[in-house]
């Protein structure tokens, strides 16, 4: 049947099986939104900004598990999405970007609104493509798909030039996407399974560390808290594993790196084996490279083989997908049926119970206030009972999240870990409400972080969600400052800000509900405005302790032991 | 150390852009770089010279191997190998030295009488270095030279 290129896109995607994608129109993309008012197979939902657009689909495949799409225009459209799709690259989220092009026979005269996006994204995505003939729209998007979800996964740009929304061609639907030059490995190599339940077994202070592999493949994290309690082991996680293990389980002994718990970070300076499960070795969790771990055998399982020994030197590679591995090593430990030293494991267990006394993340309220931003956060986690979405900016409030909210499933913790994109908690906010319309949703955000998208609150008002915004307003960059305090005696150049809005007014503004809080009482009292039931979105501005610092702290160029406590 | 990579890509535009990109987002050096299609004509051929260390050179050939249109990846230089180069060469046409030119191997591809010769040659790169070396400088109008191709020797094709 012959079609045109904006009808193959909305048939594609439907293929593709899309609920929802978030974009915004313009000249290049028309021919494309035409069709999509004609069609009824998925919903768009019009964002603010495309960087939103690209935040919003990636918040919503972090929720939903599949897969974030997003389209946008040419020239400014496009060049406004590179930071959400670096974003997701760096976080190995899939997402699609469709991007509008001038016509083709344009392309190279500086036409108006064109610019070089493959060019421009290519260090930023997994891949993309620039499609040329109308008859490779179906099979280009197909590929997109494939790349984005599969391997490692990212982002992909398909760059669609306006003059191939209206041509036709029949329409081919590729069922299989077949790329000889792209076959990511799956399962890991038998031997070198072997291997690592040997090493496993043998251990006398094993350490299992996970990172936001663990959210990629359905069902690992609970594989991972059955690896951990057969071993008897101990569990830290990245910042992007949050949720790989609940956080109330035994063998979880808090996040790790730089602001990471102390007995997280001791664990890894002395323990005789660290198995990295779906994590990269981020500057931010090793510290110190040549005193990382320093008596530790290193299992690598990554489905990047660029990731391993990139940073470490892995003793032991294992390329494949976290969630088959995972079984793989199951399935080999009751084979083998070996047990653990369980003597030497008691004696593991001991110390880390010295460290853990320390309770690194111990912080004083007073009653009198000012109200100390962890004691927000421990709030929001009593009132939600730890089920909330929650999202997060970068920042200080990113790190106190991280700490205190205490997550107990994977995909409940949306937060910019690769990238560090302030701005990311909103949007991601919107695009995990369109996955999830029923669970709570929490935007932990700084003063700074929260006016980079704040637009995006009309996106929430239009859809009618659900949404709570907590501000930790200290009216600085807190985290800049922090370092200046800490690095640049004091010297607070322009982290603080001399103008703010009046938030709650602004909320009410675009819609919602606006609370300001000063005191304890006001805060419990906004809390349970929040989170009862609620018509739109509802936005909380706390006055905070302005000079709280995040601790514990490993200042970056120190060993992992070398953590200042507070 | 200088190695030598032979890839195989697909061959579609951009590719080359991706690989030159991958090298200069890293700030690793391409000391030379040659391409065409194989008989394949849907398949490239690269031949890549670079420099590092053992690390460097992993990390590349992994990038390598993840841009999406690379099909394979190959370090020859530890291997049992060939390499050849190319080096057109404009010279003054002095007496004995178009003669000395071919005694080295060269084809003299081009001349005018008593104005300028174009020699040819082709060898390994240190073949073409010492050829290049045993011409008297003082008389080079022009030289232009390609980076090596390279392949493995034994029986075994490096194809898709
Ligand atoms: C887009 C972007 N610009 C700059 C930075 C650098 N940066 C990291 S944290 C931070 C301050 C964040 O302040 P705020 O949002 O108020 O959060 P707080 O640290 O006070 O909790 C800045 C400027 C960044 N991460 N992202």
């Amino acid at each position: 049947m012959q079609m045109t290129g904006a009808e193959i896109f909305v048939e594609c995607l439907k293929r593709e099986g899309v609920e929802v994608i978030f974009g915004y129109p313009g000249g290049a993309v028309l021919p494309i939104y035409d069709a999509i008012f004609q069609q009824s197979h998925f919903k768009h939902i019009l964002v603010r900004h495309e960087q939103a657009a690209l935040h919003a689909a990636n918040g919503y495949a972090r929720v939903s598990g599949k897969c974030g799409v997003s389209l946008v225009t040419s020239g400014p459209g496009a060049t406004n999405a590179i930071t959400g799709l670096a974003d997701s690259n760096a976080d190995s989220i899939p997402n699609v970007c469709f991007t509008g092009q001038v016509p083709l026979p344009m392309i190279g005269t500086d036409a108006f609104q064109e610019a070089d996006i493959i060019g421009i994204t290519r260090s930023a995505t997994k891949h993309n493509f620039l499609v040329k003939n109308v008859e490779d729209l179906a099979l280009t998007i197909r590929q997109a798909f494939h790349i984005a979800t599969t391997g490692r996964p990212g982002s992909v740009v398909v760059d669609i030039p306006k003059d191939l929304g209206f041509a036709k061609c029949d329409f081919v639907w590729p069922e299989k996407v077949n790329m000889r030059s792209y076959q990511p490995r799956t399962s890991g190599h038998a031997g070198q399974i072997k291997k690592a339940i040997k090493a496993m077994l043998e251990a006398k202070r094993p350490m299992l560390y996970s990172g936001g592999g663990i959210m990629n493949a359905q069902g690992s994290a609970a594989l991972l808290k059955t690896l951990a309690h057969q071993l008897n082991a101990p569990v830290t996680n990245t910042l992007m594993g949050l949720g790989g293990i609940p956080f109330d389980d035994k063998h979880f002994v808090g996040m790790l790196g730089m602001h990471g718990t102390y007995e997280a970070n001791m664990a890894v300076s002395h323990c005789d084996l660290l198995v990295s499960i779906g994590a990269r070795f981020d500057d931010r969790v090793t510290g110190r490279l040549d005193a990382f771990a320093p008596d530790a055998k290193i299992i690598h399982i990554d489905v990047d083989p660029t990731s391993i020994s990139k940073n470490v030197d892995a003793d032991l590679p294992i390329v494949g997908d976290v969630g088959i591995v995972l079984q793989q090593l199951l399935d080999e430990l009751s084979h083998q049926g070996g047990v653990p030293d369980l003597e030497a494991l008691k004696l593991w267990w001991q110390q880390i119970d010295e460290w853990r006394a320390k309770d690194s993340l111990g912080f004083e309220q007073s009653e009198e206030g000012p109200i100390k931003p962890q004691t927000v956060i421990h709030k929001v986690h009593d009132i939600t009972k730890g089920n909330a979405i929650v999202t997060t900016d970068v920042g200080q409030h990113q790190m106190w999240a991280a700490q205190h909210y205490g997550f107990k499933e994977p995909h409940k913790f949306l937060t910019s870990g690769g990238l560090g994109t302030m701005g990311y908690g909103l949007p991601a906010a919107v695009g995990a409400a369109m996955a999830a319309p029923n669970e709570p949703i929490v935007v932990f955000t700084g003063d700074a972080s929260i006016q980079m998208c704040i637009q995006e609150l009309a996106t929430a008002y239009q859809y009618r969600q659900k949404i709570v915004v907590v501000l930790l307003n200290n009216a600085y960059m807190g985290m800049v400052r922090q370092w200046q305090e800490m690095f640049h005696e004091s010297r607070f150049s322009h982290s603080y800000f001399d103008s703010l809005p009046d938030f709650a007014k602004l909320a009410e503004a675009y819609g919602g509900v606006g609370i300001k809080v000063d005191t304890l009482d006001e805060l419990d009292k906004a809390l349970e405005v929040a989170f009862g039931s609620q018509e739109s979105f509802v936005f909380i501005d706390i006055a905070v302790a302005k000079e709280e610092n995040v601790f514990p702290m490993v200042p970056a160029g120190a060993a992992l032991n070398e953590m200042v406590l507070a | 150390m200088r190695h030598t990579i032979t890839i195989l890509v697909e061959n579609e535009f951009g590719v080359l852009t991706r690989i030159a990109g991958l090298f200069s987002a890293r700030g690793y050096n391409i000391e030379t770089l040659n391409v065409a299609p194989t008989l394949d004509e849907t398949v490239s051929r690269l031949t890549l010279v670079t420099r590092g260390d053992e690390r460097i050179i992993e990390q590349i050939k992994k990038q390598l191997n993840k841009l999406i249109p690379v099909i394979k990846v190959e370090d020859i230089s530890h291997m049992v190998h060939l390499e050849r180069g190319l080096l057109m060469l404009k010279v003054i046409d002095v007496k004995g030295l178009r003669k000395a030119a071919e005694t080295s191997g060269a084809k003299i591809i081009d001349h005018e009488a008593d104005s300028y010769f174009i020699a040819e040659f082709t060898g390994s790169p240190e073949e073409v270095d010492t050829f290049l070396v045993s011409i008297d400088a003082e008389y080079i109008i022009e030289a232009s030279r390609t980076g090596p191709v390279g392949m493995r020797r034994g029986s075994k094709g490096f194809v898709v």
